[in-house]
């Protein structure tokens, strides 16, 4: 359910962006506030855990289909809706650059989507409040399926908006929300079931992580800290003194927009197409192929074609051929640069 | 991507590349990461129908690619697997948009097609450069790039770590997976009554190994920062580099070259 740049615009995006930034600047604040260093490790160990464990393909019953572990929410019940939003944040940054799901400027909106939900509104709101009057594992189970379950369906509402918003689909809010919702619910279920599945496996094998977890407590003992508090001090005073590396002040992202979706004139500035015309008929290629087209012209049963002002024979086809022609020197570009490089190669040896 | 040994490949080739040394290597990691900011903001900002202004953005990717020594397919392999979404919601701009605004002498061409291409055309290039981004640079190289634009410590060490472990908690669950389909035969996947004694198994697994991580990081003097060696400064060269892209990419942007290109080619008087 990763956005994809192609679906968004600057503006949108940017926000997204912006949104996520802020998100994640008061997370990194909560988690530095606690002061507990045991817990990055931890982080950077489950966030890897989510990635590897997602690869795991679990075959969903009845059907010939599979589904895969969703993150946020088994994070978000380990770690705390602060860490576990961070921890998420790092696996889909890693997941965007290496794996080309979503993209860069997606990413403000796939972690927002997949992270805050899970994280601020589904974790506290329905798993917590479910395990509140004890733990048992029909509470436990149903809290992270659940939880699971409404942090997707958010997702996926975000998707549709985000991607209305930004301008690139014809389809219809309502055609989207028909399409999205159902079948996020039903990756949901599969993905809700699985993250209840472990929940529940570990309670039953290792309460004790489940039960620190939700009490803010740090997973694990704590008493290696204790045996090297004297080497830790002697350690931190070393680091101290070879480190320059001090500031680290939560000023999120700053991403400028650029304001120029939408409504671009595409006419060429004066001086330049004059300049063209005058000399474009000695040096024309394929003079057999122009089009003097202005009576071509096609009237007005095309409302919605902003953005393509002159809707002609002429400028269709030179667009086309000028088209094909900057994807061959693009390419020529490359091969030229290559051979180039294999020619210094070679003096090389 | 849903192959743990497969992914595990897919992590090794990109860090691979990124080993390698060429102009676009040695460019400052801040400056590429710019680079790569503006690029995706331009190609984003082109409008549905803008097919052909955006063509010329194709140069970047060749470009660097080229210089760069980085093979073509398998980067396009990994391109692949992420526009199946893309084309899925692309599609229906077919059935929705049908205003003619591409006429050609033979066929017009409805406006459904032309922003289904032009989506299409999007997604291809903001995902490659993504790759290009990685394949480049290297996640530590960009963990510098995020320290100089002032990311916390906090999130920068946990995207290292989260970085540095998911080879080895791949290859872990790549091995379960193994052994769990060796012992059943005939089974087709992992079944129900299984999902959480495997999944959870790894996860104890993966808590234990963080406690053991921890642990040692304690043993070298980790007091909650990481220390890094000197880094490399900024040249005129890494300026020029970024300044030169954003030029080219704002030229492109409001300049309609293919047009222009295609006007001089046949004479076309507006």
């Amino acid at each position: 359910m990763h956005m994809a740049d192609a679906l968004l615009s600057p503006a949108v995006g940017g926000t997204m962006w912006a949104v996520t930034a802020g998100v994640a600047a008061y997370s990194i604040k909560k988690v530095q506030n606690e002061l507990d260093e045991q817990k990055i490790p931890l982080m950077g160990v489950l966030g890897a855990f989510v990635f590897a464990a997602q690869m795991i393909n679990f075959t969903i019953p009845g059907t010939g289909s599979s589904g895969h572990l969703g993150g946020g929410t088994l994070l978000a019940i380990l770690l705390g809706p602060y860490a576990g939003f961070l921890t998420l944040a790092s696996v889909l940054v890693i997941q965007a650059l290496f794996f080309a799901d979503g993209g860069l400027l997606a990413l403000g909106c796939n972690i927002f989507n997949l992270g805050f939900y899970t994280c601020f509104i589904a974790y506290p709101l329905i798993y917590k409040l479910l395990v509140h009057k004890g733990y048992s594992t029909g509470r436990i189970f149903a809290g992270s399926l659940l939880a699971a379950i409404i942090g997707l369906q958010l997702g996926a509402f975000s998707v549709v908006l985000q991607t209305l918003f930004s301008g690139i689909t014809e389809l219809p809010f309502r055609t989207f929300v028909m399409l999205m919702q159902p079948i996020h619910l039903a990756i949901g279920v599969v993905e809700g079931l699985i993250t209840a599945a472990v929940v529940v496996f570990i309670w039953k094998a290792r309460p004790e992580i489940i039960e620190k977890a939700a009490s803010g407590q740090t997973i694990g003992s704590s008493d290696i800290k204790k045996v090297l508090a004297g080497f830790a001090v002697i350690a931190i005073i070393t680091g101290g003194v070879f480190s320059w590396f001090a500031s680290a002040n939560p000023d999120g992202l700053e991403w400028s927009m650029f304001n120029t979706s939408g409504k671009e004139e595409l006419e060429m500035p004066g001086g330049i197409h004059q300049t063209l015309a005058s000399i474009q008929e000695k040096i024309a290629i394929l003079p057999d192929y122009s089009f003097k087209s202005s009576e071509q012209e096609v009237d007005g049963d095309a409302p919605e074609t902003e953005g393509w002002p002159a809707v002609n024979a002429g400028t269709s086809v030179s667009g086309l051929a000028g088209g094909a022609m900057t994807l061959l020197l693009a390419a020529i570009t490359g091969l030229i640069i290559r051979s180039i490089k294999k020619r210094e190669k070679a003096r090389a040896v | 991507m849903s192959n743990p040994v497969e992914s595990l490949y897919n992590i090794r080739l990109l860090d691979e590349l990124a080993e390698k040394k060429s102009i676009i290597h040695n460019v400052h990691p801040l400056m590429k990461v710019l680079t790569t900011g503006a690029y995706l903001l331009v190609t984003v900002s082109f409008n549905k129908y803008q097919l052909s202004n955006m063509l010329p953005l194709v140069f970047y990717p060749v470009i660097v690619m080229s210089l760069a020594d980085i093979p073509a397919i398998p980067i396009f392999k990994r391109v692949l697997p992420a526009l199946p979404l893309i084309t899925g919601i692309g599609l229906f701009n077919l059935l929705y948009d049908k205003s003619p605004v591409l006429v050609l002498p033979w066929i017009t061409i409805p406006g459904g097609w032309v922003s289904f291409l032009s989506i299409l055309i999007k997604g291809f290039l903001t995902i490659l450069a993504a790759l290009i981004l990685i394949a480049t640079t290297g996640m530590t190289k960009i963990a510098l790039a995020l320290r100089i634009m002032r990311i916390p410590g906090v999130f920068i060490i946990q995207l290292l770590l989260t970085y540095r472990y998911i080879a080895v908690l791949l290859e872990e669950a790549g091995r379960i997976v193994r052994a769990y389909s060796l012992r059943s035969a005939g089974e087709k996947g992992i079944k129900f009554r299984d999902w959480g004694p495997l999944t959870g198994h790894l996860l104890i697994r993966s808590i234990e190994r963080a406690q053991r991580v921890y642990r040692s990081m304690c043993c070298r003097g980790f007091a909650g920062e990481y220390h890094t060696g000197r880094e490399k400064g900024i040249n005129t060269g890494d300026i020029l580099y970024f300044a030169g892209w954003s030029i080219s990419f704002l030229i492109i942007r409001y300049f309609n070259i293919p047009a222009m290109i295609g006007w001089l080619m046949m004479g076309v008087r507006r």
